[in-house]
Protein backbone atom coordinates (compact mmCIF):
# COMPACT_ATOMS: atom_id res chain seq x y z
CA UNK A 1 0.00 0.00 0.00
CA UNK A 2 1.49 3.53 -0.88
CA UNK A 3 1.83 5.40 2.00
CA UNK A 4 0.77 8.38 0.64
CA UNK A 5 -2.46 7.51 -0.48
CA UNK A 6 -3.59 7.22 3.13
CA UNK A 7 -6.03 9.94 4.45
CA UNK A 8 -4.88 8.60 8.11
CA UNK A 9 -2.29 6.67 9.63
CA UNK A 10 -2.20 6.14 13.16
CA UNK A 11 1.21 4.73 14.27
CA UNK A 12 2.01 3.01 17.23
CA UNK A 13 0.06 5.16 19.31
CA UNK A 14 0.19 4.78 23.33
CA UNK A 15 -1.65 6.82 24.99
CA UNK A 16 -2.01 6.54 29.61
CA UNK A 17 -4.68 8.78 31.13
CA UNK A 18 -3.65 9.51 34.91
CA UNK A 19 -1.35 6.31 35.46
CA UNK A 20 -3.66 3.76 33.42
CA UNK A 21 -2.73 2.87 29.58
CA UNK A 22 -5.65 3.97 27.94
CA UNK A 23 -4.24 3.11 24.26
CA UNK A 24 -1.55 0.23 23.82
CA UNK A 25 0.51 0.73 20.41
CA UNK A 26 -2.58 1.06 18.35
CA UNK A 27 -1.49 1.51 14.49
CA UNK A 28 -3.96 1.57 11.73
CA UNK A 29 -4.07 3.62 8.69
CA UNK A 30 -7.32 4.46 6.38
CA UNK A 31 -7.82 5.37 2.72
CA UNK A 32 -9.93 7.99 0.96
CA UNK A 33 -13.69 6.77 0.71
CA UNK A 34 -12.78 3.78 2.69
CA UNK A 35 -15.91 3.42 5.58
CA UNK A 36 -13.88 1.90 8.79
CA UNK A 37 -15.85 1.32 11.94
CA UNK A 38 -13.76 1.72 15.39
CA UNK A 39 -15.70 -1.02 17.37
CA UNK A 40 -15.23 -1.62 21.45
CA UNK A 41 -16.73 -1.34 24.50
CA UNK A 42 -17.74 1.57 26.76
CA UNK A 43 -14.17 1.92 28.34
CA UNK A 44 -11.74 0.53 25.47
CA UNK A 45 -10.27 3.84 24.35
CA UNK A 46 -12.70 4.59 21.20
CA UNK A 47 -13.26 8.34 22.54
CA UNK A 48 -9.25 8.67 23.13
CA UNK A 49 -8.26 7.57 20.07
CA UNK A 50 -10.59 10.03 18.54
CA UNK A 51 -9.43 12.88 20.15
CA UNK A 52 -5.49 11.87 19.64
CA UNK A 53 -6.60 12.17 15.84
CA UNK A 54 -7.96 15.56 16.39
CA UNK A 55 -5.14 16.54 17.97
CA UNK A 56 -7.44 17.29 21.48
CA UNK A 57 -5.19 14.41 22.79
CA UNK A 58 -1.07 14.51 23.26
CA UNK A 59 -0.10 11.13 23.20
CA UNK A 60 2.79 9.09 25.16
CA UNK A 61 4.36 7.41 22.06
CA UNK A 62 3.53 6.91 18.07
CA UNK A 63 2.04 9.49 15.88
CA UNK A 64 -0.39 10.66 13.81
CA UNK A 65 -0.07 11.61 9.83
CA UNK A 66 -2.93 13.15 8.24
CA UNK A 67 -2.61 12.85 4.54
CA UNK A 68 1.28 11.84 5.16
CA UNK A 69 1.88 15.11 7.54
CA UNK A 70 2.03 15.36 11.12
CA UNK A 71 -1.60 16.50 12.12
CA UNK A 72 -1.46 20.36 12.87
CA UNK A 73 -3.86 21.85 15.61
CA UNK A 74 -6.26 23.61 12.49
CA UNK A 75 -6.62 20.60 10.42
CA UNK A 76 -9.32 21.59 7.85
CA UNK A 77 -9.10 17.71 6.36
CA UNK A 78 -10.61 16.38 9.76
CA UNK A 79 -14.68 17.03 9.98
CA UNK A 80 -16.08 15.29 13.27
CA UNK A 81 -19.59 14.80 14.80
CA UNK A 82 -19.54 14.81 18.62
CA UNK A 83 -21.26 11.64 20.88
CA UNK A 84 -22.90 14.36 22.51
CA UNK A 85 -24.99 17.47 21.40
CA UNK A 86 -26.94 18.46 23.93
CA UNK A 87 -29.38 21.82 23.15
CA UNK A 88 -31.83 23.35 25.18
CA UNK A 89 -35.27 23.15 22.68
CA UNK A 90 -35.58 26.97 22.84
CA UNK A 91 -32.26 28.01 22.15
CA UNK A 92 -32.21 30.03 19.17
CA UNK A 93 -30.30 28.33 16.02
CA UNK A 94 -31.56 26.47 13.47
CA UNK A 95 -30.99 23.84 11.47
CA UNK A 96 -29.00 25.95 8.62
CA UNK A 97 -27.57 28.49 10.96
CA UNK A 98 -25.44 25.23 13.07
CA UNK A 99 -24.48 24.22 8.86
CA UNK A 100 -23.83 27.16 8.48
CA UNK A 101 -21.05 27.97 11.46
CA UNK A 102 -19.60 24.55 9.45
CA UNK A 103 -18.39 26.82 6.48
CA UNK A 104 -16.61 29.24 8.55
CA UNK A 105 -17.20 29.02 12.76
CA UNK A 106 -12.86 30.04 12.77
CA UNK A 107 -13.32 33.30 10.77
CA UNK A 108 -13.94 36.54 12.96
CA UNK A 109 -16.79 39.03 12.20
CA UNK A 110 -20.46 38.84 11.53
CA UNK A 111 -21.64 36.27 8.44
CA UNK A 112 -23.14 38.24 6.04
CA UNK A 113 -25.73 36.45 3.88
CA UNK A 114 -25.41 35.69 0.51
CA UNK A 115 -26.84 33.87 -2.45
CA UNK A 116 -24.29 31.46 -2.76
CA UNK A 117 -23.45 30.68 1.53
CA UNK A 118 -27.14 30.24 1.44
CA UNK A 119 -27.30 27.49 -1.05
CA UNK A 120 -24.27 25.98 -0.43
CA UNK A 121 -26.08 25.34 2.87
CA UNK A 122 -28.93 24.78 1.06
CA UNK A 123 -27.23 22.06 -0.95
CA UNK A 124 -25.74 20.09 1.82
CA UNK A 125 -29.25 20.37 3.74
CA UNK A 126 -29.93 18.40 0.79
CA UNK A 127 -27.05 15.66 0.82
CA UNK A 128 -28.30 15.01 4.25
CA UNK A 129 -31.89 14.91 3.52
CA UNK A 130 -32.53 17.77 6.09
CA UNK A 131 -34.26 20.15 3.78
CA UNK A 132 -37.50 18.90 5.63
CA UNK A 133 -36.40 20.63 9.08
CA UNK A 134 -33.82 23.36 7.99
CA UNK A 135 -35.54 26.06 9.78
CA UNK A 136 -36.23 24.25 12.52
CA UNK A 137 -34.40 25.08 16.12
CA UNK A 138 -31.84 22.40 16.52
CA UNK A 139 -32.82 21.38 20.02
CA UNK A 140 -36.73 20.42 19.06
CA UNK A 141 -35.17 17.98 16.64
CA UNK A 142 -35.09 14.69 17.07
CA UNK A 143 -31.96 12.30 17.92
CA UNK A 144 -31.63 11.15 13.69
CA UNK A 145 -32.42 14.43 12.53
CA UNK A 146 -29.89 16.43 14.77
CA UNK A 147 -27.05 13.89 13.79
CA UNK A 148 -28.20 14.76 10.53
CA UNK A 149 -27.73 18.11 11.19
CA UNK A 150 -24.55 17.51 12.59
CA UNK A 151 -22.64 15.75 9.69
CA UNK A 152 -23.85 18.41 7.59
CA UNK A 153 -21.78 20.74 9.38
CA UNK A 154 -18.67 19.06 9.07
CA UNK A 155 -18.99 17.89 5.71
CA UNK A 156 -20.04 21.57 4.47
CA UNK A 157 -16.43 22.08 5.23
CA UNK A 158 -15.25 20.09 2.83
CA UNK A 159 -12.98 18.02 5.31
CA UNK A 160 -11.46 14.39 3.72
CA UNK A 161 -11.98 12.34 6.92
CA UNK A 162 -15.00 12.08 9.00
CA UNK A 163 -14.93 10.96 12.23
CA UNK A 164 -18.59 10.28 14.06
CA UNK A 165 -18.03 9.32 18.19
CA UNK A 166 -20.98 6.99 18.63
CA UNK A 167 -23.56 8.36 16.41
CA UNK A 168 -25.78 5.55 16.67
CA UNK A 169 -25.89 4.77 20.68
CA UNK A 170 -28.66 7.18 21.17
CA UNK A 171 -30.80 6.33 17.96
CA UNK A 172 -33.68 3.77 17.31
CA UNK A 173 -32.54 0.78 14.83
CA UNK A 174 -34.68 2.60 11.83
CA UNK A 175 -33.09 6.14 12.32
CA UNK A 176 -29.42 4.59 12.92
CA UNK A 177 -30.04 2.50 9.45
CA UNK A 178 -31.08 5.62 7.74
CA UNK A 179 -27.62 7.40 9.06
CA UNK A 180 -25.36 4.80 8.60
CA UNK A 181 -26.94 4.31 4.64
CA UNK A 182 -26.56 7.99 4.57
CA UNK A 183 -22.89 7.71 5.40
CA UNK A 184 -22.21 4.97 3.05
CA UNK A 185 -22.82 6.80 0.92
CA UNK A 186 -21.25 10.00 1.34
CA UNK A 187 -18.27 8.49 1.60
CA UNK A 188 -19.12 6.35 -2.04
CA UNK A 189 -20.35 9.66 -3.88
CA UNK A 190 -17.58 12.35 -2.31
CA UNK A 191 -14.65 9.94 -1.54
CA UNK A 192 -14.79 11.10 1.96
CA UNK A 193 -12.75 8.65 4.61
CA UNK A 194 -14.98 7.75 7.12
CA UNK A 195 -14.09 6.58 10.82
CA UNK A 196 -17.15 5.76 13.35
CA UNK A 197 -16.88 4.44 17.05
CA UNK A 198 -19.66 2.09 17.74
CA UNK A 199 -19.95 -0.59 20.68
CA UNK A 200 -22.27 -2.53 18.49
CA UNK A 201 -20.85 -3.67 15.00
CA UNK A 202 -24.02 -5.47 13.42
CA UNK A 203 -25.60 -1.77 12.16
CA UNK A 204 -22.60 -1.41 10.49
CA UNK A 205 -21.55 -4.93 8.90
CA UNK A 206 -23.05 -4.21 5.49
CA UNK A 207 -20.65 -1.35 4.80
CA UNK A 208 -17.81 -1.24 6.34
CA UNK A 209 -14.64 -1.61 4.40
CA UNK A 210 -12.22 -2.22 7.50
CA UNK A 211 -12.77 -2.45 11.17
CA UNK A 212 -10.54 -1.74 14.39
CA UNK A 213 -11.62 -3.67 16.83
CA UNK A 214 -10.15 -1.99 20.30
CA UNK A 215 -10.52 -4.09 23.59
CA UNK A 216 -7.99 -3.28 26.39
CA UNK A 217 -6.49 -0.27 24.76
CA UNK A 218 -5.27 -2.60 21.79
CA UNK A 219 -6.06 -2.94 18.56
CA UNK A 220 -6.69 -5.12 15.57
CA UNK A 221 -7.68 -3.86 12.07
CA UNK A 222 -8.16 -5.06 8.72
CA UNK A 223 -10.88 -6.53 6.70
CA UNK A 224 -14.23 -7.73 9.06
CA UNK A 225 -13.60 -11.10 7.94
CA UNK A 226 -9.58 -10.62 8.88
CA UNK A 227 -10.39 -9.06 12.55
CA UNK A 228 -13.68 -10.57 13.42
CA UNK A 229 -12.09 -14.23 14.39
CA UNK A 230 -12.16 -16.52 17.45
CA UNK A 231 -8.50 -16.77 17.09
CA UNK A 232 -7.95 -12.75 16.24
CA UNK A 233 -10.34 -11.91 19.39
CA UNK A 234 -9.33 -13.80 22.01
CA UNK A 235 -5.67 -12.70 21.06
CA UNK A 236 -6.47 -8.88 21.63
CA UNK A 237 -8.62 -10.12 24.49
CA UNK A 238 -6.09 -11.64 26.16
CA UNK A 239 -8.53 -14.65 26.74
CA UNK A 240 -10.98 -16.97 24.79
CA UNK A 241 -13.58 -15.61 22.95
CA UNK A 242 -16.29 -17.12 20.45
CA UNK A 243 -17.33 -15.11 17.52
CA UNK A 244 -20.72 -16.60 16.38
CA UNK A 245 -23.15 -16.29 13.49
CA UNK A 246 -26.86 -15.97 14.03
CA UNK A 247 -29.53 -15.17 11.33
CA UNK A 248 -26.96 -12.57 9.92
CA UNK A 249 -25.90 -11.09 13.19
CA UNK A 250 -22.32 -11.46 14.50
CA UNK A 251 -21.80 -11.81 18.48
CA UNK A 252 -18.86 -12.30 20.21
CA UNK A 253 -18.94 -13.59 23.44
CA UNK A 254 -17.00 -14.74 26.54
CA UNK A 255 -16.27 -18.32 25.65
CA UNK A 256 -16.03 -21.79 27.98
CA UNK A 257 -12.28 -21.15 28.18
CA UNK A 258 -10.90 -21.27 32.00
CA UNK A 259 -10.09 -17.64 31.99
CA UNK A 260 -13.41 -16.51 30.79
CA UNK A 261 -14.32 -14.80 33.76
CA UNK A 262 -11.36 -12.12 32.98
CA UNK A 263 -13.61 -10.73 30.25
CA UNK A 264 -15.60 -8.98 33.06
CA UNK A 265 -19.11 -8.84 31.96
CA UNK A 266 -20.24 -10.50 28.76
CA UNK A 267 -22.25 -7.57 27.94
CA UNK A 268 -19.15 -5.72 27.59
CA UNK A 269 -18.38 -7.72 24.64
CA UNK A 270 -19.54 -5.40 21.71
CA UNK A 271 -21.89 -7.37 18.96
CA UNK A 272 -23.00 -9.26 22.18
CA UNK A 273 -27.31 -9.69 22.22
CA UNK A 274 -28.44 -11.94 24.42
CA UNK A 275 -26.99 -14.83 25.33
CA UNK A 276 -26.56 -16.07 29.11
CA UNK B 1 -35.93 65.21 14.85
CA UNK B 2 -34.55 67.07 17.80
CA UNK B 3 -35.01 65.78 21.11
CA UNK B 4 -37.43 68.52 22.21
CA UNK B 5 -39.58 68.43 18.93
CA UNK B 6 -40.23 64.88 20.00
CA UNK B 7 -41.30 65.60 23.35
CA UNK B 8 -43.72 68.54 22.05
CA UNK B 9 -45.23 65.16 20.13
CA UNK B 10 -45.02 62.72 22.95
CA UNK B 11 -46.81 65.71 25.13
CA UNK B 12 -50.06 64.02 26.22
CA UNK B 13 -49.06 61.16 27.47
CA UNK B 14 -45.42 62.57 28.79
CA UNK B 15 -45.28 64.23 32.04
CA UNK B 16 -44.72 68.36 31.35
CA UNK B 17 -40.73 69.30 31.67
CA UNK B 18 -39.43 65.14 30.75
CA UNK B 19 -37.32 66.40 28.15
CA UNK B 20 -36.08 68.82 29.28
CA UNK B 21 -35.35 67.64 32.60
CA UNK B 22 -30.74 66.72 32.39
CA UNK B 23 -30.91 63.38 34.87
CA UNK B 24 -34.37 62.61 32.09
CA UNK B 25 -31.77 63.23 28.70
CA UNK B 26 -28.45 61.34 30.44
CA UNK B 27 -31.32 58.39 31.53
CA UNK B 28 -32.08 57.91 28.20
CA UNK B 29 -28.69 57.81 26.31
CA UNK B 30 -26.77 55.48 29.59
CA UNK B 31 -30.12 53.59 29.25
CA UNK B 32 -29.58 52.67 25.85
CA UNK B 33 -26.29 52.15 25.29
CA UNK B 34 -26.47 49.30 28.64
CA UNK B 35 -28.75 48.08 27.23
CA UNK B 36 -28.22 47.52 24.00
CA UNK B 37 -24.89 46.25 25.76
CA UNK B 38 -26.36 43.78 28.36
CA UNK B 39 -29.17 42.57 25.96
CA UNK B 40 -26.21 41.06 23.44
CA UNK B 41 -24.07 39.66 25.95
CA UNK B 42 -27.30 38.17 27.77
CA UNK B 43 -27.97 36.30 24.90
CA UNK B 44 -24.60 34.67 25.42
CA UNK B 45 -25.28 34.14 28.79
CA UNK B 46 -28.41 32.54 28.62
CA UNK B 47 -26.64 29.89 25.54
CA UNK B 48 -24.04 29.15 27.69
CA UNK B 49 -26.11 28.31 31.01
CA UNK B 50 -23.78 31.01 33.06
CA UNK B 51 -26.73 33.17 34.46
CA UNK B 52 -25.42 32.18 37.87
CA UNK B 53 -21.81 33.65 36.92
CA UNK B 54 -23.86 37.01 35.65
CA UNK B 55 -25.52 37.12 38.77
CA UNK B 56 -23.19 36.77 40.85
CA UNK B 57 -20.91 39.41 39.13
CA UNK B 58 -23.54 41.53 39.79
CA UNK B 59 -24.08 40.69 43.99
CA UNK B 60 -20.67 41.06 43.72
CA UNK B 61 -20.26 44.79 42.52
CA UNK B 62 -22.09 45.68 46.04
CA UNK B 63 -18.28 45.71 47.08
CA UNK B 64 -17.11 47.87 44.42
CA UNK B 65 -20.16 50.26 43.97
CA UNK B 66 -19.43 50.97 47.91
CA UNK B 67 -15.67 51.23 47.95
CA UNK B 68 -16.40 53.87 45.02
CA UNK B 69 -18.57 55.74 47.38
CA UNK B 70 -16.22 55.40 50.31
CA UNK B 71 -13.63 57.07 48.48
CA UNK B 72 -15.38 59.25 46.67
CA UNK B 73 -14.88 58.61 42.84
CA UNK B 74 -17.69 57.69 40.44
CA UNK B 75 -19.08 54.06 40.96
CA UNK B 76 -18.85 53.05 37.46
CA UNK B 77 -15.11 52.71 38.17
CA UNK B 78 -16.14 50.51 41.42
CA UNK B 79 -18.29 48.31 39.71
CA UNK B 80 -15.67 47.76 36.64
CA UNK B 81 -12.98 47.03 38.76
CA UNK B 82 -14.05 44.81 41.23
CA UNK B 83 -16.50 42.87 38.23
CA UNK B 84 -13.22 42.45 36.38
CA UNK B 85 -11.08 41.42 39.52
CA UNK B 86 -14.24 38.67 40.13
CA UNK B 87 -14.35 37.66 36.80
CA UNK B 88 -10.46 36.82 36.54
CA UNK B 89 -10.75 34.83 40.12
CA UNK B 90 -13.96 32.81 38.62
CA UNK B 91 -11.63 31.85 35.46
CA UNK B 92 -8.42 31.21 37.25
CA UNK B 93 -10.25 28.98 39.61
CA UNK B 94 -12.14 26.78 37.17
CA UNK B 95 -15.20 28.54 35.70
CA UNK B 96 -14.42 26.91 32.09
CA UNK B 97 -15.32 22.78 34.17
CA UNK B 98 -19.14 22.85 34.39
CA UNK B 99 -18.34 21.34 38.08
CA UNK B 100 -15.55 24.01 39.00
CA UNK B 101 -17.54 26.22 37.60
CA UNK B 102 -20.47 26.86 40.40
CA UNK B 103 -18.41 26.14 43.29
CA UNK B 104 -15.95 28.62 41.78
CA UNK B 105 -18.35 31.30 41.24
CA UNK B 106 -20.09 30.22 44.65
CA UNK B 107 -16.74 30.88 46.47
CA UNK B 108 -15.83 34.38 45.17
CA UNK B 109 -19.37 35.36 45.66
CA UNK B 110 -19.04 34.39 49.37
CA UNK B 111 -16.37 36.40 49.96
CA UNK B 112 -17.13 39.56 48.28
CA UNK B 113 -20.05 39.35 50.01
CA UNK B 114 -19.22 39.85 53.18
CA UNK B 115 -16.94 42.28 52.48
CA UNK B 116 -19.67 44.36 50.99
CA UNK B 117 -21.77 43.81 54.52
CA UNK B 118 -18.80 45.72 56.07
CA UNK B 119 -18.27 48.26 53.14
CA UNK B 120 -22.01 48.98 52.74
CA UNK B 121 -22.35 49.55 56.61
CA UNK B 122 -19.46 52.07 56.94
CA UNK B 123 -21.25 53.79 53.55
CA UNK B 124 -24.35 53.88 55.72
CA UNK B 125 -22.91 54.83 59.19
CA UNK B 126 -19.78 57.52 58.02
CA UNK B 127 -22.37 59.45 55.56
CA UNK B 128 -25.61 58.78 57.70
CA UNK B 129 -27.42 57.98 55.04
CA UNK B 130 -29.27 54.82 53.31
CA UNK B 131 -30.00 56.24 50.15
CA UNK B 132 -26.32 55.63 48.72
CA UNK B 133 -26.51 52.35 50.03
CA UNK B 134 -29.85 52.10 48.22
CA UNK B 135 -28.10 53.54 45.09
CA UNK B 136 -25.44 50.57 44.94
CA UNK B 137 -27.49 47.61 45.28
CA UNK B 138 -30.90 48.25 43.21
CA UNK B 139 -29.59 52.06 41.33
CA UNK B 140 -30.99 54.84 39.73
CA UNK B 141 -30.32 55.68 36.18
CA UNK B 142 -31.15 59.35 37.43
CA UNK B 143 -28.25 59.58 39.78
CA UNK B 144 -26.17 58.59 36.48
CA UNK B 145 -23.92 62.38 36.07
CA UNK B 146 -23.85 63.30 32.38
CA UNK B 147 -20.18 63.52 32.25
CA UNK B 148 -20.30 59.44 32.71
CA UNK B 149 -21.61 59.29 29.04
CA UNK B 150 -18.33 59.26 27.21
CA UNK B 151 -16.74 56.28 29.41
CA UNK B 152 -20.55 54.19 29.16
CA UNK B 153 -20.29 54.86 25.54
CA UNK B 154 -16.69 53.63 24.85
CA UNK B 155 -17.08 50.16 27.19
CA UNK B 156 -20.16 49.56 24.91
CA UNK B 157 -18.93 50.28 22.15
CA UNK B 158 -15.64 47.51 23.27
CA UNK B 159 -18.19 45.23 24.56
CA UNK B 160 -20.50 45.17 21.23
CA UNK B 161 -17.39 45.52 19.00
CA UNK B 162 -15.84 42.07 20.87
CA UNK B 163 -18.95 39.84 20.57
CA UNK B 164 -19.21 41.22 16.61
CA UNK B 165 -15.38 39.98 16.27
CA UNK B 166 -15.55 36.82 18.13
CA UNK B 167 -19.55 36.53 16.90
CA UNK B 168 -18.97 33.04 14.71
CA UNK B 169 -16.31 31.27 17.21
CA UNK B 170 -18.40 31.93 20.33
CA UNK B 171 -21.58 31.12 19.31
CA UNK B 172 -20.03 27.61 17.78
CA UNK B 173 -18.27 27.22 21.07
CA UNK B 174 -21.40 28.44 23.23
CA UNK B 175 -23.58 25.50 21.44
CA UNK B 176 -20.47 23.00 22.18
CA UNK B 177 -17.20 23.18 23.75
CA UNK B 178 -16.02 19.67 21.92
CA UNK B 179 -17.16 20.85 18.32
CA UNK B 180 -15.47 23.88 18.64
CA UNK B 181 -12.12 22.57 19.69
CA UNK B 182 -12.12 19.98 17.28
CA UNK B 183 -11.68 22.78 14.90
CA UNK B 184 -9.28 24.24 16.75
CA UNK B 185 -10.91 26.80 18.15
CA UNK B 186 -9.23 28.04 21.68
CA UNK B 187 -12.05 27.56 23.84
CA UNK B 188 -10.57 28.64 26.89
CA UNK B 189 -9.60 31.89 25.14
CA UNK B 190 -12.98 32.46 24.01
CA UNK B 191 -14.28 31.73 26.93
CA UNK B 192 -11.91 33.98 29.42
CA UNK B 193 -12.91 36.85 26.45
CA UNK B 194 -17.01 36.32 27.26
CA UNK B 195 -16.17 36.07 30.71
CA UNK B 196 -14.53 39.74 30.40
CA UNK B 197 -17.19 41.02 28.14
CA UNK B 198 -20.20 39.68 30.82
CA UNK B 199 -18.32 41.70 33.40
CA UNK B 200 -17.84 44.44 31.26
CA UNK B 201 -22.01 44.64 30.79
CA UNK B 202 -22.83 43.35 34.16
CA UNK B 203 -20.89 46.66 35.77
CA UNK B 204 -22.41 48.90 33.35
CA UNK B 205 -26.12 47.18 34.06
CA UNK B 206 -25.12 48.20 37.77
CA UNK B 207 -25.30 51.63 37.57
CA UNK B 208 -28.52 51.55 35.52
CA UNK B 209 -30.40 49.54 37.89
CA UNK B 210 -28.25 48.32 40.95
CA UNK B 211 -25.82 46.01 41.19
CA UNK B 212 -28.04 43.18 42.58
CA UNK B 213 -30.66 43.78 39.86
CA UNK B 214 -28.13 44.00 36.77
CA UNK B 215 -28.59 40.43 35.92
CA UNK B 216 -32.57 41.48 35.24
CA UNK B 217 -31.36 43.52 32.34
CA UNK B 218 -28.80 40.98 30.68
CA UNK B 219 -30.74 37.68 31.07
CA UNK B 220 -34.51 38.68 31.32
CA UNK B 221 -34.17 40.30 27.50
CA UNK B 222 -32.35 37.79 26.52
CA UNK B 223 -34.40 35.10 27.50
CA UNK B 224 -37.34 36.86 26.27
CA UNK B 225 -35.67 37.07 22.91
CA UNK B 226 -34.71 33.51 22.48
CA UNK B 227 -38.37 32.50 22.84
CA UNK B 228 -39.35 35.00 19.96
CA UNK B 229 -36.65 33.79 17.42
CA UNK B 230 -34.83 30.62 16.03
CA UNK B 231 -32.24 32.76 14.94
CA UNK B 232 -29.16 33.56 16.85
CA UNK B 233 -28.36 37.17 15.32
CA UNK B 234 -32.30 38.58 15.16
CA UNK B 235 -32.34 36.91 18.78
CA UNK B 236 -29.36 39.11 19.44
CA UNK B 237 -30.94 42.30 17.53
CA UNK B 238 -34.37 41.46 19.67
CA UNK B 239 -32.82 41.16 23.63
CA UNK B 240 -31.49 44.71 22.95
CA UNK B 241 -34.59 46.30 21.56
CA UNK B 242 -36.76 44.88 24.43
CA UNK B 243 -33.83 45.69 27.01
CA UNK B 244 -34.27 49.73 25.70
CA UNK B 245 -37.68 49.51 25.83
CA UNK B 246 -38.27 48.66 28.68
CA UNK B 247 -35.10 50.91 29.79
CA UNK B 248 -37.02 53.51 28.27
CA UNK B 249 -40.55 52.88 29.53
CA UNK B 250 -38.99 52.97 32.70
CA UNK B 251 -37.80 56.22 33.06
CA UNK B 252 -40.73 57.48 32.01
CA UNK B 253 -42.98 55.87 34.24
CA UNK B 254 -40.72 57.18 36.97
CA UNK B 255 -40.49 60.40 35.81
CA UNK B 256 -44.53 60.34 35.63
CA UNK B 257 -44.93 58.38 39.05
CA UNK B 258 -43.49 61.73 40.73
CA UNK B 259 -47.48 62.47 40.03
CA UNK B 260 -48.37 59.25 42.15
CA UNK B 261 -49.00 58.73 45.80
CA UNK B 262 -47.26 59.51 47.46
CA UNK B 263 -46.89 62.61 46.06
CA UNK B 264 -43.94 63.83 45.14
CA UNK B 265 -41.19 60.82 46.11
CA UNK B 266 -41.52 58.77 42.73
CA UNK B 267 -41.30 55.52 42.61
CA UNK B 268 -37.54 53.76 41.75
CA UNK B 269 -36.74 53.41 38.49
CA UNK B 270 -35.58 49.97 38.79
CA UNK B 271 -38.80 49.02 40.00
CA UNK B 272 -40.12 49.56 36.78
CA UNK B 273 -37.84 48.40 34.37
CA UNK B 274 -37.33 45.04 36.24
CA UNK B 275 -41.04 44.78 36.45
CA UNK B 276 -41.68 45.85 32.61
CA UNK B 277 -38.60 43.09 31.78
CA UNK B 278 -40.91 40.06 33.81
CA UNK B 279 -43.60 41.08 32.23
CA UNK B 280 -42.32 40.83 28.24
CA UNK B 281 -41.05 37.63 29.37
CA UNK B 282 -44.27 36.43 30.41
CA UNK B 283 -45.84 37.81 27.35
CA UNK B 284 -43.58 36.43 25.15
CA UNK B 285 -45.04 33.11 26.36
CA UNK B 286 -48.41 33.65 25.48
CA UNK B 287 -47.88 32.67 21.48
CA UNK B 288 -46.67 29.16 22.80
CA UNK B 289 -49.14 28.75 25.14
CA UNK B 290 -51.81 29.43 22.72
CA UNK B 291 -50.15 27.30 20.49
CA UNK B 292 -49.97 24.07 23.00
CA UNK B 293 -54.02 25.05 24.03
CA UNK B 294 -54.68 24.48 19.96
CA UNK B 295 -52.94 21.57 19.74
CA UNK B 296 -54.29 20.03 22.56
CA UNK B 297 -57.85 21.13 21.62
Amino acid sequence: MDAAEEILSVERVSVRLSGREVLRDVSFAIRPGEFTGLIGSNGAGKTTLLRVILGLQPVNAGRVLIDGRPRSRRSALIGYVPQKFLLDPDMPLRARDLVGLGIDAQRFGIPLPSRARRSRIDEMLQAVDAERFADARVGQLSGGEQQRVLIAHALIARPQLLLLDEPLANLDLRAAQEVVRLLARIAAEQQIAILISAHEMNPLLPVMDRIVYLAGGRAASGTTKEVVRADVLSELYGSHVDVLNVHGRVLVVAGAGDESDLLGHEAALPGLEILS
Amino acid sequence: MSIAALGALLAPVVEPGFFSSEAVRVAIVVGALVAVTAGTVGVFTVMRGQSFAGEALGDIDTTGGSAAFLVGIGPLWGFLAVSVAAAAAMELIGIQRPRGRDLATGIVLGTALGLAALLLYLVTTLHNTTGAAQTILFGSVFTVPGSTIPLVALLSVVVLGSIATLYRPLLLSSLSAEMAAARGLHVRALGAAYLLALAVAIALAAITIGSILSTALLVGPAATALRLTRRPGTAIALAGGLGVTAMWLGILLAYDSFAWPPLGTGWPVSFFVVTLIFLGYLLSGVPELLRRRAGAA
